[in-house]
């Protein structure tokens, strides 16, 4: 890793500070009954990177996300994005203000064209208000969102596919139907959770280049993720998470070395399960 | 047993006023639960406040008019009251929670408590004189062709009321064809997913069910004008069940799917029950077996076997398409 | 033969079925009835939703509620002599009998083929007598008793949606079912004339093997099927309304009592007028409630039912027997809602939409519980009862089941997953 690398210098701490931070978080807190699920004490993503969040089973990575994301609510602590602070927004604001997430089990909207998937995902038509549908003047905006999508569906290799039925993609397009449609959004931070996951792994390769593509095209791209060899490949920083809590941060080589990392893995091999 | 006179009843049951007004509160219904999603239980409800909103406002001494606009905005509040606490819980809540008021609030407007306003187990009547003012036809004369015949006042009644379906259903084509209708499609699919997309998903659900509910009240109206009489016994649960049935049969979340449930499910309830009529009084052994009151039920129980029937095994209805259908993998 | 075609038979089979039984009725003819007027110096009022009942020999025959009109009609058996009496409790307020020494009129003498008619003069009501400690007292007896019933019918709802995820709403018409096939055994001229608490019996076993055939015949099939819940749902309120229909057709509309402890005389406890059937249903179904409680807690069966519950897939790869476990929790569901019928049909009438009536305040039960949890259930069901009933301190009595209604949003308002209920994770 060279000097221009935008994490050079970065101590591989958890909760270590980074230069320029798109998102941070303090203090997150989240419990079921009894369980700590995240105990996130300080995390802070560095802009225009690929950081990919791991850990063992169990270890609190979606409930981060829901966190983050206004999906549920923590039971203590606060995190802003851009500095402005995320603690109560409703889960449709955190996306509108431009941080997008997509799910473990690929949600296609399966009923809708591919093209009306993506034209759901487009801010501001004023058709979308009822004011907005009765009087009409949406067409316009209808227009430049249609040729947005055709954009992005290329770039995806999803243009072919316009105007099937969501639901009768196969996995792997379903999977970048859900990232181009997180696009047309035009976020900031594009939180991917388990991206590989069900998804053949001959296209894992193309599924990871259109990642990169993303933080090449100016985004900041946190994917939770089991597979090493991918985290690996091309992640510019990793976040190690256990038992809720971050238990290691640094640059990839230096995790797969990192002896606590290791131990949590291997903790779980031998059936001494983080719960 | 005439079968002549039946069927000419049975078209006229089809096309007749209270078929239309079935048709508008299953638009409304269809809005709620084909097109968002939206497990609507109570509708009824929304006819009831609807056509006593109109009623009451009469009965102290409004003009018709103004008593129409009250009953829509009461019927739509009533969206808005039953949503707020449900529409972000789970679709079952909903459920559970209009079927409820549904019940209570034809058990309050029946009380005797709430009778200075409401009449109580008596109801309202005559409150739609300026409605029939406006007929052009004279209300005694005959209309039609052949047997087929209305009178005057019902005439009126009927092209109101189906002029009305019409319009409704042109509205409900706008919206739905809208960006607007396609979140609601949107949320009807993946709620979560649909948020994640940045929309505002619990205002889109109360949005239609506020609208759905303020066009049950326009049906409720429909029904209490053709009668001139609005009575709590009037609402019963069966109605909202009857409606689904209109739905579903129709097809949930098409466009004409209301009018044509409406239509279809009139004509074969009404046929169903002048068979059993007749084969209760002029064939022994069903004679013996059931009252005339009891052959007037069969028609019911058909009613909840063909909705289960249907549910399983043609869930999109005439006009759905089997591909949209409402088997959900959940 | 193919799985549609079985489906299709097995329903034929079972409407057929239902269709060939006897139908109780009685014959046309006698009967005694009247109009209740209240007259207020020169106002004549008829006085709806005031019930009348006719007794021979202090055996119930029959009961009416007054229409809108004010007139009631109770159709009796024979030409001969009878009693009627007018349940005070459900007279509206202000409305009274001018004379409240005659609440009950006896030697009413009914000829062959006669519609006898007799007058309960009414006027203006007085203040109640009673003292407020009586008064609190009795309602919360009232409102233990309502809520044991609840409780009873609303364990079963709770336990099916927890293994299956299905709310179910044909749950009303196993309540009636249960009442209707103990009427049957005990109080059907056509029936074994058995005595109420052994009619129990057949009752409750009518519906264990009611959940039975559901869960067998229907809603088995849909699973596997995949059909999605909404649409099991819906044809869960196909199957209630269906079967309510034909429980009026087979049942009529009239509401009966069962002769049985009818017009049971009041005893004093604790300064309190207690009927004591009311005291023998809550302490019946306090006995079933811990019954089933020790299931859930001690046994194979009980305990696999609260793991599927909790999460199906994990139970099946833990080797239990989903399945057959939901089987189970169907059968016990049946049984408890026809007990829960029964003890309904014993403190009001039996009638033909009861279980419908009682649904309100059943889903609230289960809400204020927590949908899913037996011993939720439970509580919620009493405390429902107890807000209902004691509403009416201060509420008309013809509101207090809207009272459960409040209860329900209130409950969604602050706390969804109600008492014993967790909340849900996304994602």
């Amino acid at each position: 890793m060279n000097a221009d690398h935008p994490m050079h210098g970065v101590a591989p701490e958890p909760g270590v500070r980074k230069p320029d931070p798109v998102l941070i978080a303090t203090d997150l807190q989240r419990s079921f009954g009894g369980l700590q699920a995240v105990d996130v004490k300080h995390l802070e993503i560095q802009r225009h990177t690929v950081t990919s969040l791991i850990g063992p089973n169990g270890a609190g990575k979606t409930t981060l996300f829901n966190l983050l994301t206004g999906f549920d609510a923590p039971d203590h602590g606060e995190w802003h994005l851009n500095g402005g602070p995320l603690v109560g927004i409703a889960a449709f604001q955190v996306a509108r203000r431009g941080m997008v997430r997509t799910f473990q089990l690929t949600r296609s909207l399966a009923r809708l064209t591919v093209m009306d998937n993506m034209l759901v995902a487009a801010k501001d038509n004023k058709g979308e208000g009822l004011w907005g549908a009765l009087t009409g003047g949406w067409h316009a905006t209808e227009h430049a969102n249609e040729e947005r999508a055709n954009e992005l569906l290329e770039r995806f290799g999803l243009e072919h596919m316009t105007d099937e039925f969501a639901g009768s993609l196969s996995g792997g397009q379903r999977k970048l139907l859900e990232m181009a449609r997180a696009l047309m959004m035009n976020p900031e931070v594009v939180m991917l959770d388990e991206p590989m996951a069900g998804v053949n792994p001959a296209l894992t390769q193309s599924l990871l280049t259109h990642i990169t593509g993303l933080r090449d095209g100016g985004k900041t791209v946190i994917f939770v993720e089991h597979d090493m060899d991918v985290v690996q490949e091309i992640s510019d920083w990793v976040v190690v998470m256990a038992e809720g809590r971050v238990i290691a941060e640094g640059r990839p080589e230096e995790i797969a070395k990192n002896r606590t990392v290791i131990d949590a893995y291997l903790g779980e091999q031998h059936g001494e399960a983080a719960s | 047993m005439d079968w002549g006179s039946v069927f000419i009843d049975g078209i006229l049951a089809t096309i007749g006023p209270v078929t239309a007004a079935y048709a508008i509160s299953a638009i409304g219904l269809n809005l709620q639960f084909g097109y968002a999603g939206l497990l609507n239980f109570g509708h009824v409800a929304f006819m009831l406040v609807g056509a006593y909103g109109m009623a009451i406002t009469v009965d102290v001494g409004g003009p018709l008019w103004l008593g129409i606009i009250v009953g829509i905005l009461v019927a739509a509040f009533l969206g808005f009251l039953l949503g707020l606490p449900t529409l972000r819980l789970r679709a079952d809540y909903l459920a559970i929670t209009t079927i409820a008021a549904a019940e209570a609030i034809r058990l309050v407007v029946r009380s005797s408590w709430a009778q200075p306003l409401t009449n109580g187990v008596f109801g309202i009547q005559g409150f739609a004189d300026s409605f029939f003012d406006l007929n052009p036809f004279p209300p005694a004369e005959l209309y039609g062709i052949g047997s087929l015949v209305v009178t005057g006042r019902k005439l009126w009644v009927m092209i109101v009321g189906w002029t009305i379906a019409a319009l409704l259903t042109l509205l409900i084509r706008r919206l739905i064809n809208s960006p607007w209708g396609r979140v609601l499609k949107a949320i009807r699919e993946d709620e979560d997913a649909t948020t994640s997309l940045g929309k505002n998903v619990f205002s889109y659900k109360l949005q239609a069910l506020m609208i759905g509910g303020a066009i049950g009240g326009i049906a409720g109206m429909l029904l209490a004008i053709e009668q001139q009489n609005v009575t709590p016994d009037a609402y019963l649960p069966q109605v909202t069940f009857i409606l689904y049935v209109i739905v579903i049969l129709g097809g949930a979340g098409t466009i004409l799917g209301p009018i044509v449930g409406a239509v279809v499910f009139q004509f074969l309830f009404f046929t169903i029950d002048a068979l059993m009529v007749n084969t209760q009084a002029n064939i022994g052994w069903v004679g013996d077996l059931l009252t005339p009151a009891a052959a007037g039920q069969v028609k019911l129980v058909l009613v909840g076997v063909g909705m289960m029937v249907l549910m399983v095994f043609r869930p999109q209805g005439i006009l759905g398409s089997r591909e949209e259908a409402l088997i959900d993998e959940r | 033969m193919s799985r549609r075609a079985r489906f299709a038979w097995f329903w034929l089979a079972a409407i057929t079925l239902v269709a060939l039984s006897p139908v109780a009725s009685f014959a046309a003819g006698e009967s005694i009835g009247g109009k209740l007027i209240q007259t207020t110096g020169e106002d004549r009022v008829p006085i709806a939703g005031v019930t009348v009942i006719v007794l021979q020999d202090d055996v119930e025959i029959g009961r009416d509620d007054s229409d809108a009109e004010g007139a009631w009609e109770i159709p009796v058996p024979a030409a001969g002599i009878y009693e009627a009496r007018l349940d005070t409790s459900t007279l509206p307020d202000g409305v009274g009998l001018t004379d409240p020494e005659k609440e009950e009129l006896t030697d009413i003498n009914v000829r062959e083929g006669q519609s006898k008619k007799v007058i309960f003069p009414l006027g203006v009501g007085n203040a109640s007598s009673t003292s407020s400690y009586e008064r609190v007292g009795a309602l919360f007896i009232s409102g233990l008793k309502l809520g044991a019933i609840i409780a009873l019918c609303a364990v079963g709802l709770s336990l099916v949606y927890g293994v299956t995820g299905l709310v179910n709403f044909a749950h009303a018409e196993m309540v009636t079912l249960g009442a209707v096939t103990a009427y049957f055994f005990h109080a059907s001229p056509a029936g074994p004339q058995w005595p109420l608490i052994v009619a129990t019996v057949p009752a409750v076993l009518v519906g264990a093997g009611f959940g039975w055939a559901q869960e067998t015949g229907l809603w088995r099939p849909l699973r596997v099927r995949n059909t999605g819940l909404v649409a099991m749902m819906v044809v869960s309120i196909g199957l209630s309304f269906a079967m309510r229909h034909l429980i009026l057709i087979f049942f009529g509309g009239e509401p009966r009592a069962y002769p049985d402890f009818a017009g049971q005389p009041p005893i004093e406890i604790l300064g309190i007028s207690v009927v004591p059937k009311n005291l023998i249903t809550i302490g019946a179904a306090l006995v079933v409630l811990a019954g089933v409680g020790l299931f859930l807690q001690r046994s194979r069966s009980g305990t696999a039912m609260r793991a599927v519950s909790d999460d199906s897939d994990l139970a099946e790869s833990s080797g239990i027997d989903v399945n057959r476990i939901i089987l189970i929790t169907w059968m016990l569901a049946g049984g408890l809602a026809a007990l829960g019928g029964i003890f309904f049909g014993l403190n009001e009438a039996v009638q033909w939409d009861m279980g419908f009536r009682l649904l309100l305040l059943i889903f609230a039960a289960v809400v204020l519980g927590g949908l899913g949890t037996a011993y939720g259930a439970m509580v919620g069901g009493f405390v429902v009862g107890i807000a209902v009933e004691m509403s009416t301190l201060f509420m008309p009595n013809e509101l207090k089941t809207a009272v459960g209604l409040v209860v329900l949003i209130v409950i969604l308002l602050v706390r969804p997953q109600g008492l014993f209920g967790t909340k849900e994770r996304i994602g």
